[in-house]
């Protein structure tokens, strides 16, 4: 062990005198600010200027931060995390806006063995040897559905209708409700999709309430999330509806008007953190992170999807500091250093939640970073 | 299913099938006169209804800037055409048709953005400004290789698809709109309940496609419209120029497709791309007609608009499936019944 500590103290020590004089760490960020992702992309870039307006500097290290933008393309967010790595020499990569750029960035990192932090809900591959070098950030989807259906069972919910959009979004909302409603008891009536381009889901509609459900679990997201909701009330449904935080979305809430009032959905904490308990744990942080936001973007977040590159940071902070007491940043033994210290990050509290990273698993939230807000008089308001 | 969810099902096909009644005709009708099936048609429909609602939100609508650029670029294409024809005198003429009477609407709006203005008024002005959009493409994009194959056509027109839908989403943003309704009303029919927005659309393209058969059936333009579509050289032969009747027919098709933007706008979610989707089935409808009979389209969009409704009732996840897959039948019937007239395409 000794002879270990003492290689491991040389080698230090000669890269100390190989490398320069002040080793900062490289993090190379990729969003979307153009393409159709952009809505997204956009405010990942706002949370981003948050974290550093937060904390800047690790262990007296300074931080530089490389930002470039994917165009919503995977192919583009491939080349950029190439670039990052090859020609910026980046420790870490952050991103990005869409799950099949993540996933094509997640392929780089671990091809070029260096870690990644993904911003988008993406199941992490394996490389040939077993190894991973990444991790989610955001909570996977199933744990967004599980949560909702658990509320569903204490509501004294026993048959729903589901409807959701027929593309991958749908299926994993769908199929993500599966196993939570046989353990709660709960049957699900109806697996009716629709078209995101679909002008009427009147059919849908009506085989829902022809077999009479306690609940509706609705799996669209954002403006056409609001469909089957509007053509549920046109046919006299008056039931509670229960969907995803791919709702919270300003225009679900101005496209639905009266027919989405009432709908309950899980979330990040930090979406309704002001009207969290203080004894809630992300109160503080999430307050921390508004002011932060405040001060960088000039406007207060509105979302919950800034505040996942706000942890995806904070993530990268307490890694870094592990990593920085084993190796000096820009080499190989860093990356190696900085990812072994991500996957053991422990109870690291963020905005959205508590972070446990263990290898072998892509994501590291459990149901402590989803609460139930419903949405009254046009505001999302906590539910206890 | 009993009869009350048959019935509403069937009401809201034929709601659909209306919709894509008027675009299937537009489809019908362009490539008749043009031999060009103009897959951006839908678009077209899919912009009136953005156009609408950027109006609505007191937004100035990017489709300013479109029919600015094509009309610059209209006009400066038939200007060196004129000018190496030699036929400078027709220059005012082709100015005030070309970039006048397109910008004419386009400034207007210009002004009136943000404005209060009435729902009719915007709904007016949304419709004048789209309008010249097919018509400027027509002369940019299709004249100069009217006399392609009708498979070059078609890839054109495909071409110009995706440029459209890239550019309706620089215009107007990855997010959908939703328009005010036109009316609130609704009417209970022997205990069926009915909106009137739903009437309002079966009775605008009723209103329309009787408008079209009176057009084409007692006007002296509409006699020049079907002589194209019947035989171009021929049509020439007795006086019909071509290009003339081809801008004709878009400017009317596209009155058609902004009508059903207009209609369908309240009714669902409309994004940059969502005219795609809406043109394809419309499409359907017209290869059911065989791209040439024009009360055949109606009732092919009309089964295309119910046989949508009830798959979406019966397996929602196979519904556009179902819908496209009548494709292969129809097609079947039509191959089988076309063996007997291609030896008259052969002559040509």
């Amino acid at each position: 062990m000794k002879n270990i500590l003492r290689i491991a103290a040389t080698t230090a020590g000669m890269s100390l005198l190989a490398g320069p004089a002040h080793a900062e760490i490289t993090v190379g960020f990729v969003t979307s600010l153009s393409g159709p992702g952009s809505s997204i992309g956009v405010l990942y870039d706002r949370g981003m200027k948050a974290a550093l307006e937060y904390v800047g500097s690790v262990s007296g290290e300074k931080i530089r931060l490389i930002q470039l933008d994917d165009g919503s393309d995977p192919s583009a967010a491939t080349r950029n995390a190439r670039k990052l790595v090859e020609e910026n020499k980046v420790d870490l990569l952050i991103g990005t806006a869409t799950a099949p750029s993540s996933i094509a960035m997640v392929a780089v990192a671990n091809e070029l063995k260096v870690p990644m932090i993904s911003i988008s809900p993406i199941t992490v591959p394996a490389t040939e040897s077993g190894e991973r070098w990444g991790i989610a950030v955001p909570q996977p989807p199933s744990l967004m559905v599980k949560v909702v259906v658990d509320r569903m069972q204490r509501d004294g919910i026993k048959k729903i209708a589901y409807i959701g959009f027929s593309d991958a979004w749908g299926d994993l909302v769908y199929n993500g409700a599966q196993k939570p409603a046989e353990a709660d008891g709960i049957k699900i009536l109806t697996n009716e999709r629709y078209a995101r381009t679909d002008t009427s889901v009147t059919g849908q509609v009506l085989k829902m309430i022809a077999t009479h459900p306690d609940a509706v679990l609705l799996g669209g997201s954002a403006t056409q999330g609001a469909l089957p909701p509007l053509a549920l009330a046109e046919r006299g449904y008056k039931g509670p509806l229960y969907g995803t935080p791919a709702l919270l979305n300003a225009d679900f809430v101005r496209v639905g008007g009266k027919a989405v009032e009432g709908v309950l959905v899980s979330a990040g904490p930090v979406i309704v953190a002001e009207q969290l308990p203080d004894t809630h744990f992300s109160k503080k942080i999430s307050m921390a992170f508004r002011d932060a936001h405040q001060k960088a973007n000039g406007a207060a977040p509105t979302d919950g999807f800034s505040a996942y590159s706000f942890d995806a940071w904070l993530i990268f902070m307490d890694a870094a500091k592990r990593a920085l007491a084993t190796a000096k940043p820009g080499t190989p033994e860093f990356h190696t250093a900085l990812r072994d210290a991500i996957f053991s990050t422990k109870e690291l509290v963020g905005t959205h939640a508590i972070y446990n990273f263990k290898p072998g698993e892509s994501y590291g939230v459990d149901e402590r970073g989803l609460v139930l807000v419903r949405l009254a008089n046009g505001q999302w308001t906590y539910q206890p | 299913m009993d009869r009350e969810i048959a019935t509403i099902l069937a009401m809201d096909g034929i709601a659909s099938g209306a919709i894509y009644l008027l675009i299937g005709l537009g489809f019908v009708l362009i490539f008749a006169v043009t031999r060009v099936i103009f897959v951006p048609f839908g678009d077209i429909a899919a912009f009136t209804a953005l156009t609408l609602a950027s109006l609505e939100m007191g937004r100035r609508p990017g489709t300013i800037s479109l029919v600015a650029v094509l009309a610059v670029l209209a006009m400066s294409i038939e200007g060196v055409s004129l000018f190496r024809a030699r036929a400078l005198a027709r220059l005012p003429r082709a100015l005030f048709y070309y970039l006048v009477l397109p910008l004419l609407p386009a400034g207007l709006v210009w002004f009136a953005a943000g404005a209060a203005l009435s729902m009719p008024v915007r709904i007016g002005l949304s419709v004048a400004l789209v309008l010249p959009i097919a018509p400027l493409l027509d002369r940019v994009v299709f004249r100069p290789i009217a006399d392609a194959s009708v498979l070059l056509l078609l890839t054109v027109a495909v071409a110009l698809h995706f440029a459209l839908v890239g550019l309706g989403l620089l215009f107007f943003g990855p997010e959908g709109v939703r328009t005010q309704p036109l009316t609130d009303a609704v009417f209970d029919i022997g205990g069926l309940v009915v909106n009137a927005q739903t009437l309002l659309i079966v009775a605008a393209s009723l209103v329309f496609s009787g408008l079209l058969f009176l057009f084409f059936e007692f006007t002296l333009l509409g006699k020049a419209l079907r002589a194209t579509a019947v035989n171009r050289t021929g049509a020439r032969l007795v006086g019909i120029r071509p290009a003339a009747t081809g801008t004709i027919a878009y400017l009317l098709a596209s009155l058609l497709a902004t009508i059903s933007g207009v209609l369908i706008a309240p009714v669902t979610t409309i994004f940059y791309d969502s005219g795609f989707l809406i043109g394809l089935k419309a499409f359907v409808g017209a290869i059911i007609g065989g791209m040439a009979s024009y009360p055949l389209t109606a009732l092919g969009a009309v089964m295309v608009g119910l046989l949508e409704s009830f798959a979406s009732f019966w397996s929602s996840a196979f519904k556009e499936v179902v819908v496209f897959s009548i494709l292969i039948p129809v097609l079947l019937w039509r191959s089988l019944s076309l063996v007997s007239t291609q030896e008259d395409e052969v002559e040509e």
